[in-house]
């Protein structure tokens, strides 16, 4: 975008008034702002002793879960659309041929690299059958490399883990099934 | 000159040429979208999504009538004064319409589409469909069903375009596919007892406009998105098919043909389709090898590896110290790589005896109804490589010419290429007897992409590389010369031949093929047609050749 640009909307920047040049004013009103801090509730807590606490957990972005769907399968049908809107290449899925009859293809293999991921939540948004959705488990530790290297059975332990706390999208929470 | 005019611009036309509507508006850059209309088949104009508006300009008046209705454009010829439109807002409003009646039977599930990204109902819903659907139809599983043992039928995906079926009639000759049923019943089906399992089957696949019709082999394996594709020419025989090699970090997915009128059109063979899968065969050679000279020299092979850069100097000693060389120079190789390979030779020894290495030939050529050939003879550059030799030598020796030169004792030293495709499972390319020709020479090089009977006597046992890992040029049966690079790396520890080469040349810096191409042009009238940029459909080295007598 060029600065002749049509679209841009220029501003001049406004003269100094009198409050502005005596400059006392504006001295208060910031020394207003850390005079409320330090009367307001704090909100650092002793972590890991105290648990701080997650807005709203369905938009929180954690640790990744793979739903299951009515019959306890999994619900990821092997599309790569997470792995393609992936901008940190972390998800490897190797699709095959499901073991079931209403079921075309499946993920033989999932797996994400946890310390490679950024969390945007691109994978959650890709997915046409939310099967993939980010946690509220914000607390991601291991002892190597390997270990943080999900595969799909913890995915799926991740979600039976989280499934009462956090329910699956619904159409009301913008799911798409 | 005919003129004709696509959306008021004014193209002209060859006086002879026989164009539709489609391939008028594409020469004045108008695309006209279709799905039953292929340049390689039959017209039906059943798809109904090329319909556009036509009329004729009166020559004396320059007055246009036009026909009140709209027209198929793969149906309708162009003559001179026919006038095309194909953006106006009834033409657009009855993409839309065909569009949406396409999707109303649809089971839109893309995601598990193998098809997803390269799928014509994709890009014309895209660009020419509506936003909405007005039919609130449930998305539903795609029945599935095999018709051949290479291709599989998503029955619900299909939009009954018959393209496959019109394949199968006038190209394959088989006419194993067909429809079955009337209506929005229609369906692909094969005869009960007849499955699509012809040598060409797998080119319906890439007809198919939808993800109907699947490749068993690539099924599931890759989404198409994250394919890279590289202009190759097949190596499976003496056809030299162009092709797409679709590849992704060094692993081949797939092959495609690659429309080249001068030689296969728009098809290949399933041979050439499947036959990239020896190059990710596990039981490959992968590393240079020599024989250390305390093991006796008939037991069981043992090697030593050798890295690369003491292989150039050391082999050159070797083969140096044995003595009268023999050289077979192998079909699988370009001529880039022959021509290189024969000037080592000669550097070598200057009296080098130079043979076209062995040519796996099955019984005969075989031509289909459509004018398709699979050629007989197995190996992609014969004519080249004799091409190549013609250069050094007045004699072009064949391969049983050269074992009958070793079993006579002319020669102490061999150096054998091959790079045959037979992986362990199949009968190797030479067998046991003729092998043990070999077997008293004092140093024997055996260049292979597997273990074979020749590699038992072999002094040192060097890795080629496969047809995906080449670039050069190959000559085909036609005297068609097609150049191309490589699609992807050769496994790790593998050299190959044009690398090798061009380092015994001592050449500097890595292995340029367009350089010795160039160099070869320059030197020989055979190979004058090789110079500058090549097309990519490939040259005629006969018509250079006759011009330039």
């Amino acid at each position: 975008m060029k600065p002749s640009d049509p679209g841009i909307n220029w501003l001049e920047e406004k003269p100094l008034g009198l409050a502005e040049r005596l400059y006392l004013p504006l001295f208060l009103q910031g020394l207003t702002t850390t005079a409320r801090h330090m009367v307001s509730p704090k909100l650092t807590v002793n972590y890991p002793e105290t648990r701080p606490t997650v807005g709203n957990p369905l938009i929180y972005r954690g640790v990744h879960r793979l739903n299951r769907d009515e019959e306890g399968r999994v619900k990821c049908v092997a599309c790569f659309l997470c792995a393609t809107a992936c901008p940190a290449h972390c998800i490897d899925i190797v699709a095959t041929e499901s073991p079931w009859p209403d079921r075309e293809k499946y993920p033989e293999s999932f797996q994400i690299d946890e310390l490679r991921c950024i969390f945007c939540g691109m994978c959650e948004e890709a997915c046409p059958v939310d099967a993939i959705e980010l946690t509220s488990l914000l607390d991601l530790t291991g002892k190597s490399r390997e270990e943080m290297i999900f595969d799909k059975e913890k995915l799926l332990s991740v979600y039976d883990m989280t499934k009462d706390s956090e329910p699956m999208k619904s159409a009301e929470l913008g799911g798409t099934l | 000159m005919p003129v004709v005019i696509v959306d008021g611009q004014e193209i002209e036309i060859g006086a002879d040429e026989r164009l539709n509507c489609i391939e008028a508006a594409r020469r004045a850059g108008k695309e006209i979208p279709h799905y039953c209309w292929h340049p390689g088949l039959s017209v039906v104009a059943s798809c109904r999504m090329c319909l556009i508006e036509t009329g004729q300009r009166d020559a004396a008046t320059g007055k246009v009538s036009m026909v009140p209705k709209l027209v198929p454009g793969c149906q309708t010829p162009v003559k001179d004064g026919t006038v095309i439109v194909t953006e106006s807002d009834l033409v657009k409003e009855s993409r839309a319409r065909v569009e949406e009646a396409l999707l109303i039977d649809h089971p839109i599930d893309c995601p598990i589409c193998d098809k997803a990204g390269e799928c014509l109902l994709q890009d014309y819903h895209f660009e020419h469909g509506q936003a909405e659907r007005r039919a609130d139809l449930h998305a539903f599983t795609s029945r599935r069903r095999d018709v051949g043992p290479t291709v599989t039928l998503f029955v619900d995906r299909c939009i009954m375009c018959t393209r496959c079926v019109r394949f199968t009639r006038e190209v394959s000759g088989e006419a194993e596919l067909m429809v079955t049923s009337r209506g929005a019943k229609e369906e692909i089906d094969v005869f009960p007892g007849f499955p699509l399992d012809n040598k060409l089957a797998g080119n319906v696949v890439d007809l198919c406009p939808v993800g109907a019709l699947g490749d068993k082999d690539f099924l599931y394996q890759q989404r198409v998105w994250f394919l890279k594709r590289e202009a190759n020419v097949c190596g499976g025989c003496a056809a030299g098919c162009s092709i797409h090699t679709e590849h992704n970090q060094d692993t081949v997915y797939r092959i495609k043909p690659r429309e080249n009128m001068h030689v296969n059109k728009w098809w290949i063979c399933d041979e050439g389709r499947y036959g990239w899968h020896h190059l990710h065969d596990p039981a490959r050679l992968l590393e240079a090898g020599r024989r250390e000279l305390t093991t006796s020299r008939h037991a069981t092979p043992e090697f030593k590896a050798v890295e690369w850069s003491d292989v150039v100097t050391r082999l050159r000693d070797d083969l140096k110290a044995a003595g009268r060389l023999a050289v077979a120079v192998s079909p699988m190789l370009t001529v880039e790589e022959a021509w290189m390979l024969c000037a080592v030779a000669r550097s070598i020894d200057p009296q080098a005896y130079l043979a076209v290495g062995h040519v796996p030939s099955t019984a005969a050529d075989e031509t289909f109804p459509g004018g398709f050939t699979i050629r007989g003879e197995k190996c992609p550059n014969r004519l080249g490589v004799a091409g190549v030799i013609a250069l050094f030598d007045a004699a072009v020796h064949t391969w049983t010419d050269l074992v009958a030169h070793v079993r006579e004792g002319h020669a102490d030293a061999a150096w054998i290429t091959a790079g045959y495709p037979t992986d362990p499972t199949s009968t190797p390319w030479i067998d046991a007897e003729t092998a043990a020709a070999f077997a008293e020479l004092k140093c024997l090089v055996v260049q292979d992409l597997f273990d074979s009977p020749l590699a038992k006597h072999a002094t040192w046992r060097l890795p080629a590389a496969g047809f995906a890992e080449r670039a050069g040029t190959w000559v085909n049966v036609a005297h068609r010369a097609q150049s191309f690079d490589k699609a992807i790396r050769a496994p790790a520890g593998v050299w190959p031949e044009g690398r090798l080469f061009w380092n015994m040349l001592g050449r500097r810096g890595l292995y340029d093929a367009v350089a010795v191409r160039h160099q070869i042009a320059e030197s020989s009238a055979t190979f004058a047609a090789l110079a500058g940029e090549m097309p990519a459909t490939g040259v005629d080295l006969r018509l250079q050749q006759l011009a330039s007598t």
